[in-house]
């Protein structure tokens, strides 16, 4: 009941907020549509503030920040089918399910829109090409180095995930699992799921604590997880003992990295994502470039990306961030 | 009566021990005092919401508005918090309990003045909390290293063993009971759920009797509000999301009746104790995901099946030459 008022709310507002904005300038300019997982997620705001910048620098083009205001599918259909009505001219989304948006961006692409996914990608029939912030195997061997760099002795490692259908922590843990013999000594014990809820993702690491009495570290390739598998440590009093890792924002990881909580962990940066998003829809809109397998796309000052066979490309290496750099970057994103 | 209510407790703390006896042959750790505390202590917030929710639902109401309350407050709280670290605790538990009931009395007013259904009211007070969290917040986080060390150590600060979130828990249910048994108040909520009619021939005003229950339930969500916040060291747009789910099932799986008039303090806090097991074992357990969610809800409908059952009065035959002759 509530995703659908919520929905319903949204899908209203930015089809309001585009009768508005039509009548007078919008029209000669190119709208690019950015949807993400849910609205108020920092690395989601940060992701915009990218896109804005893009739009920026080419000046002819208007973005839309929108998505759902919790991590579902159907949320995220909602929006499109307003986005669909609105006319856009690109839509780039974040999806929250692989392949239950397909339809609807099946149905905007029939429209003449282009479609096209980053950070968590969409099925390839429903997308002309999908961004990754990094390409998955870089990932996946991040996060377990990551563990295995404060561990020279080995020890065992658990997985904190997001929810059980996240398309891209299921790539990252599938990837990890494939290098994990690289990593002599390192034990994977399991995974957990804390649907990117606070509190079930602190209870589900207080359950690892109680489960796995000898873990050494958990890896959370999520950024709600990753703080609160943090906090459920330094409330048990295992700092210095299990150590936090995974994929996080510096805003939110820098009390953990301070307290010792969690000794480094890694990301993209997400506004060089809302960035380069921006630009790859823009450069397909004009025409400047093909989504074809072996294609490339410029992005602007990130360079360009090349397609491979099923149109994915990868955007840069993820980063490192420590108690050397947190200060500087908490600030930022 | 009472019998029947006191059966129906026993009903549900058998079915916690159970609960706990099956837990403890996969994980032998479950049982353990430390981590029974643990347990109780993950559910105080469930606790809180829930006695709130009891006096609510006692009316013949029910607030939907109590997890997006929470999150509203928690959200203002830590707010502040972030541009006043200076600001002691105090104040910021009575801005808690303050703004809390201030958004209770909204809910309560449209109940009593403009006699909207309750279930609208809330519903729509949930959305528009939830939404004014994001316009003051812009969607951003508040992070733990934003808020001050006293505004995030007061729930987790041990005396006697316990922490003061579990402590705050237990004396709501204490000050719960007396409220329910033993003031006038406390009666007349279960008299303007039980008959509302009767009750106004008693010289009880029915409406204002509502109100002062979605005052309660809101106080009890703004502290909470503050407390979830300090304890996870995070307040954003979702927490919480989902919530009053939870603490309705928390009701009516200890026995308090959806129509209104029955139900009790300890029954509350069984049916939330109950959800807290559930919750905390689930993940020690080491069942799929998939799994997780449908037993927490066959958890519900077989606890409450229970409770149907245990509360069925047994009509009286008083025909009964006449009905064999038939």
């Amino acid at each position: 009941m509530k995703r659908r008022t919520f929905g319903t709310l949204t899908a209203g507002l930015t089809l309001a907020a585009c009768l508005m904005g039509t009548s007078a300038m919008a029209q000669d300019k190119t709208r690019i549509a950015i949807v993400v997982k849910a609205l108020g997620i920092g690395f989601f705001e940060a992701a915009n503030k990218g896109a804005e910048e893009a739009a920026k620098e080419l000046g002819d083009v208007e973005i839309i920040y929108t998505g759902p205001t919790d991590t579902t599918a159907e949320g995220q259909i909602e929006v499109i089918n307003a986005l669909i009505a609105q006319q856009v001219n690109a839509i780039a989304i974040s999806a929250n399910d692989r392949d239950a948006l397909v339809p609807a961006l099946k149905k905007a692409m029939d429209r003449g829109i282009t479609v096209i996914s980053w950070d968590s990608g969409v099925a390839p029939e429903g997308r002309q090409m999908h961004l990754n912030p990094s390409s998955n195997p870089l990932i996946g061997n991040m996060i377990i180095k990551l563990a295995a760099d404060h561990l020279p002795d080995g020890g065992d490692v658990a997985v904190l995930s997001a929810s059980a259908t996240a398309t891209n922590q299921n790539t990252w843990i599938e990837e990890m699992n494939k290098v994990l013999p690289n990593y002599p000594g390192i034990n994977v014990v399991g995974t957990v799921y804390g649907d990117d809820l606070a509190d079930k993702s602190y209870r589900e690491t207080q359950g690892l604590m109680q489960t796995y009495p000898n873990l050494k570290a958990i890896i959370a390739p999520t950024s709600v997880g990753i703080v609160a598998a943090a906090q459920a440590v330094t409330d048990a009093g295992k700092i210095g003992q299990i150590n936090v890792t995974g994929l996080g924002l510096p805003s939110e990881m820098a009390a953990a990295v301070e307290s010792g909580a969690s000794q480094s962990f890694a990301i993209w940066n997400p506004i060089d994502l809302g960035y380069s998003a921006t630009m790859i829809a823009y450069n397909l809109v004009k025409g400047n470039a093909k989504a074809e397998p072996g294609g490339k796309i410029g992005m602007g000052r990130m360079g360009e990306v090349t397609l491979d066979d099923s149109n994915e490309g990868a955007m840069a290496d993820p980063f490192v961030y420590d108690k050397s750099n947190i200060a500087d970057f908490k600030s930022i994103f | 009566m009472t019998e029947a209510l006191k059966s129906r407790e026993a009903i549900l703390t058998g079915a916690i021990l159970v609960l706990i006896a099956l837990i403890s042959t996969r994980y032998p750790g479950f049982a353990a005092p430390g981590n029974l505390a643990n347990v109780f202590n993950d559910t105080a917030p469930l606790i809180l919401l829930a006695l709130g929710q009891m006096i609510v639902i006692l009316t013949k109401c029910i607030d939907l508005s109590v997890a997006a309350n929470l999150a509203l407050t928690g959200m203002v709280v830590a707010m502040l918090n972030t541009v006043a670290p200076g600001v002691p605790v105090i104040v910021i538990l009575l801005i808690a309990l303050a703004l809390g009931a201030l958004m209770g009395a909204i809910n309560g007013i449209l109940v009593w003045k403009l006699s909207i259904p309750p279930i609208v009211v809330t519903l729509g007070t949930m959305t528009i909390f939830r939404g004014i969290i994001f316009l003051i917040s812009d969607g951003a986080w508040v992070n733990a290293h934003e808020m001050s060390a006293p505004f995030k150590d007061f729930p987790r600060h041990v005396i006697l063993g316990l922490p003061t979130l579990s402590w705050i828990a237990i004396a709501a249910v204490l000050a719960f009971y007396v409220l329910t048994t033993r003031t006038a108040l406390g009666r007349a909520f279960f008299a303007v759920g039980g008959n509302p009619h009767a009750s106004v021939y008693t010289g009880i005003n029915v409406g204002r009797t509502q109100f002062w229950a979605y005052v309660i339930s809101g106080t009890l969500a703004g502290l909470t509000g503050y407390l979830w916040v300090a304890r996870y060291a995070v307040a954003y747009v979702d927490i919480a999301g989902g919530f009053e789910l939870d603490v309705v099932a928390a009701c009516v799986i200890g026995g308090v009746s959806i129509a209104g008039g029955s139900g009790s303090v300890i029954g509350a806090l069984l049916g939330a104790i109950f959800l807290g097991v559930v919750k905390n074992a689930l993940p020690v357990v080491n069942i799929s995901p998939f799994w997780q969610l449908a037993i927490s809800g066959t958890a519900i409908i077989v606890a409450i099946a229970f409770n149907a059952r245990a509360s069925r009065v047994p009509g009286r035959v008083i025909l009964k030459r006449a009905e064999h002759a038939a």
